[in-house]
C-alpha cells in the first residue's frame, strides 16, 4: 500500500489539482529556504487551517454579530437598504418578544410551543421506529440489503421533493390518504382538510417523521454493529430471554449512541423550516406555526429586522441552554452508571 | 443463543409496516408523474388507469424547469467543491496535528453546524442588499451570493467528516511518506488523499445533497434568473390549476440523481454521518 502510494507520486496528486488552490507542497518548498524548521512545524497546521478560518469568520462569525447587532436596531422597512441610519432600539425588540399580553410576545410563545410538541414527539417517533427498524435489521436473511436501501430512500432525496409527494397524499380531495381513510376504511363520514386546521400538526409530525426515522435507523444500526457479541452469549448463557437481552445488553450499550442521536434528531427537528415550508405554502397554519417559520414570516412580512433578529437570538440562546443541560445531564447519568 | 421462534414473523410484519410507511409516498410519485392530468385531480387511484409520459415532456413548459436544473447545478457543485477543498486542509490539521487552539477549532465548527439558519437568514439578506447598494457588488439574488450562504452549512460538516475519514486512515502511512522524504504536506496529497479518496467524494455527494435540497435561503436569496429547483418547483401551483402530475414528474427527476449518488456511496456517507454518533 506504502509502496504503491509513494511510487506513483502522481496519483496522489491527481484529486486536489483541478480547481483547487496550487498544491502547497510547492509552495512550501519556496517558503523552506527562509523559515526556520521548528517554526515551520508550528506553524503548518495554523496555515492549513486558515482558509477554514477565514471562511468561518466570513459566513457565520461575522452574520452572527451582524444579525446581535441588528437585534438592537429598530431596523423597519424604511431602514432595509440603509441600515446605517436604523435608531438604536436599545433592548425595545427583546422586550416585545417576551412580552406575553403583547400580540407579538404572545405569538412568539404559541409558536414556540407548537414547536416544543412537534419536536418532542417527532424525535419520540423517529427513535421509536428507527430502533424498530434497526432491532429487527440484525442478522442475515434475505432481501435485507435492499430493504436496508430503500428505508434509507425518504433521506436521500432532495427535503423538497418528499415534502412535496406528501402534500398531493394529503391533498383533501384527490389525496391517497383520504382515499384510503374515507373511500375505503370508511372511518369519517366526511372527507377531512389535513393541510388547514388543527389536523395540520399531525401532518406535520407524520411527514418529518417519515423524513427523518431513517437517519435514526441509520446511527442505531451502526451503534449495533459495535456491540460486541460477547455480551449476548453471555447473557444468554445466564439465561436471558430476547426480550431481556434487549433490555438488559443492547439498550444500555446504545446509551452513548443514543445522548448524541437524540441531540442532533432534536436541533434538527426545531429548527426544522422546509417541511412547514413546502408542506403549507407561505403561510403555515396556526396550529402548525414552527418557530422558523414564525420568524420567517414575522421579518418578511413586516419587513421588520430587528424584531426577527431578536427573536432569532432568543432562539439561539435557548438552543445552547437545552443543549448544555442536556450534555451535562447525559453525561453525569453516564458516569454514574 | 437461539432466537425466539416468533422473531422472524415480528421481523417480516414491523419490517413490513415501516416499508409500506417509507415506500407508499415514493409509489404515489412514480406513478402519479405517468398520469394524465385529470386523473390527479378526481378521486385517488392505486393503479393508473391511463399511463402517458406527458407529464415528463410538460414540465419542461409550464415553469422554465432547465435554468432551475442549472442554477441548483451550479450552485451546488461549486458550494460542494470550495467546501471539500478548503475542509481536506482544515481536516488534516485537526486529524493529524495536537496544536494550540486545535479543540476550540473542532468544536466551533461542530457548533456552528448546530445553529438554526434563519440566525443566518436576515443578516446575510441585509449584508448583501446593503453591500448592493453601497459597492454595487450585487451578491443578492446572484448565484455567488447563494453559494456563499450555503457554505455555512456545508463547510462545517466536510470539516469534521473528513476529520473522521482522515482519523480512520494509520498514521503509519503519513510517516513511510515521511521517511521517503516528503513533507507533511507532501504525505496528505500523496498517501492520505488517495486512501481517503471514497470518504472525499462521499463528503462531496453529501454537501451536493444539503446544497441541492436547501429550501431556505434559495426561497429569499433567488430571483426568478437565480431561482434553484428548491423554490422552482412550486411554480407548477399555479392560480387556476395545480398540475400534480408534472409536480411528481419533476420532483422524481430531481431525486434521481442524488438518490443514486447517495445509494452508491451508502457504505462510506453511512461511516461518515455516524462516525461522530459511534465513537
Amino acid at each position: 500500500m506504502v509502496v504503491s502510494a509513494t511510487s506513483r507520486p502522481g496519483a496522489g496528486r491527481g484529486p486536489a489539482s483541478p480547481g483547487g488552490p496550487p498544491p502547497p507542497g510547492g509552495l512550501w518548498r519556496g517558503v523552506a529556504g527562509r523559515v526556520p524548521a521548528r517554526l515551520r512545524r508550528v506553524s503548518l497546521p495554523y496555515l492549513l487551517i486558515l482558509p477554514a478560518v477565514l471562511l468561518e469568520l466570513l459566513v457565520h462569525l461575522v452574520p452572527m454579530l451582524i444579525g446581535i447587532a441588528m437585534s438592537f436596531l429598530k431596523l423597519t422597512q424604511f431602514f432595509l437598504r440603509n441600515w446605517s441610519a436604523a435608531p438604536f432600539a436599545g433592548l425595545d425588540n427583546y422586550r416585545v418578544a417576551v412580552d406575553f399580553d403583547g400580540a407579538v410576545g404572545r405569538a412568539l410563545l404559541h409558536s414556540f410551543l407548537v414547536t416544543v410538541a412537534f419536536t418532542v414527539l417527532t424525535v419520540g417517533l423517529s427513535w421509536l421506529l428507527g430502533i424498530c427498524g434497526a432491532v429487527l435489521m440484525q442478522g442475515a436473511f434475505r432481501g435485507r440489503a435492499v430493504l436496508r436501501a430503500l428505508f434509507l430512500v425518504p433521506y436521500a432525496l432532495p427535503v423538497y421533493a418528499g415534502v412535496i409527494t406528501w402534500s398531493f397524499l394529503l391533498q383533501r380531495d384527490s389525496g391517497l390518504v383520504n382515499h384510503v381513510l374515507v373511500e375505503q376504511l370508511h372511518l369519517f363520514d366526511e372527507r377531512p382538510f389535513w393541510l388547514i386546521g388543527s389536523n395540520s400538526f399531525w401532518s406535520l409530525i407524520v411527514v418529518c417523521v417519515w423524513r427523518s426515522w431513517p437517519f435514526a435507523f441509520l446511527v442505531l444500526m451502526a451503534g449495533l454493529q459495535n456491540i460486541p457479541h460477547d455480551l449476548y452469549e453471555a447473557a444468554a448463557i445466564d439465561g436471558a430471554g430476547w426480550g431481556r437481552r434487549l433490555r438488559a445488553v443492547t439498550l444500555p450499550m446504545l446509551r452513548p449512541v443514543n445522548q448524541v442521536l437524540v441531540l442532533v434528531l432534536f436541533l434538527w427537528t426545531f429548527n426544522d423550516f422546509t417541511t412547514p415550508y413546502v408542506l403549507f405554502g407561505k403561510s403555515a397554519p396556526h396550529e402548525a406555526d414552527l418557530i422558523s417559520i414564525h420568524i420567517y414570516q414575522s421579518s418578511f412580512v413586516t419587513w421588520n429586522f430587528g424584531s426577527g433578529s431578536a427573536m432569532s437570538v432568543l432562539l439561539l440562546l435557548f438552543l445552547l441552554l437545552v443543549t448544555a443541560v442536556y450534555l451535562v445531564a447525559t453525561s453525569r447519568r453516564r458516569s454514574d452508571a | 443463543m437461539r432466537d425466539p421462534r416468533w422473531l422472524p414473523w415480528a421481523r417480516w410484519i414491523g419490517l413490513g409496516l415501516l416499508g409500506l410507511f417509507t415506500l407508499t409516498p415514493l409509489y404515489v410519485m412514480l406513478t402519479s408523474a405517468i398520469k394524465p392530468l385529470r386523473d390527479v385531480q378526481g378521486d385517488f387511484h392505486w393503479i393508473p388507469t391511463t399511463i402517458t409520459l406527458r407529464p415528463f415532456a410538460d414540465m419542461w413548459r409550464t415553469v422554465p424547469l432547465a435554468r432551475y436544473f442549472a442554477n441548483s447545478l451550479v450552485v451546488a457543485s461549486v458550494a460542494a467543491l470550495i467546501s471539500v477543498i478548503v475542509a481536506i486542509f482544515a481536516a488534516y490539521a485537526i486529524s493529524r496535528f495536537r496544536f494550540p487552539g486545535r479543540r476550540i477549532f473542532s468544536v466551533t465548527v461542530l457548533s456552528t453546524q448546530m445553529f438554526p439558519g434563519i440566525l443566518f437568514l436576515l443578516p446575510l439578506f441585509m449584508i448583501y442588499v446593503n453591500l448592493g447598494t453601497a459597492l454595487g457588488v450585487e451578491l443578492y439574488a446572484s448565484r455567488t451570493g447563494l453559494i456563499i450562504t450555503y457554505l455555512t452549512f456545508s463547510l462545517p460538516f466536510s470539516i469534521w467528516m473528513l476529520a473522521g475519514y482522515f482519523d480512520s486512515i494509520p498514521t503509519a502511512l503519513d510517516e513511510a511518506a515521511q521517511v521517503d522524504g516528503s513533507g507533511p504536506v507532501g504525505a496528505l496529497l500523496r498517501v492520505v488523499l488517495p486512501a481517503a479518496t471514497p470518504g472525499i467524494v462521499a463528503v462531496a455527494i453529501y454537501a451536493f445533497m444539503t446544497a441541492w435540497g436547501e429550501v431556505l435561503f434559495a426561497s429569499v436569496m433567488t430571483d426568478e434568473s437565480s431561482r434553484t429547483l428548491a423554490v422552482g418547483l412550486q411554480g407548477y401551483a399555479t392560480e387556476n390549476d395545480v398540475y400534480w402530475n408534472q409536480i411528481m414528474a419533476a420532483s422524481l427527476v430531481v431525486s434521481v440523481p442524488v438518490v443514486a449518488g447517495f445509494l452508491l456511496l451508502q457504505r462510506y456517507l453511512v461511516q461518515g454521518l455516524t462516525a461522530g454518533a459511534v465513537k
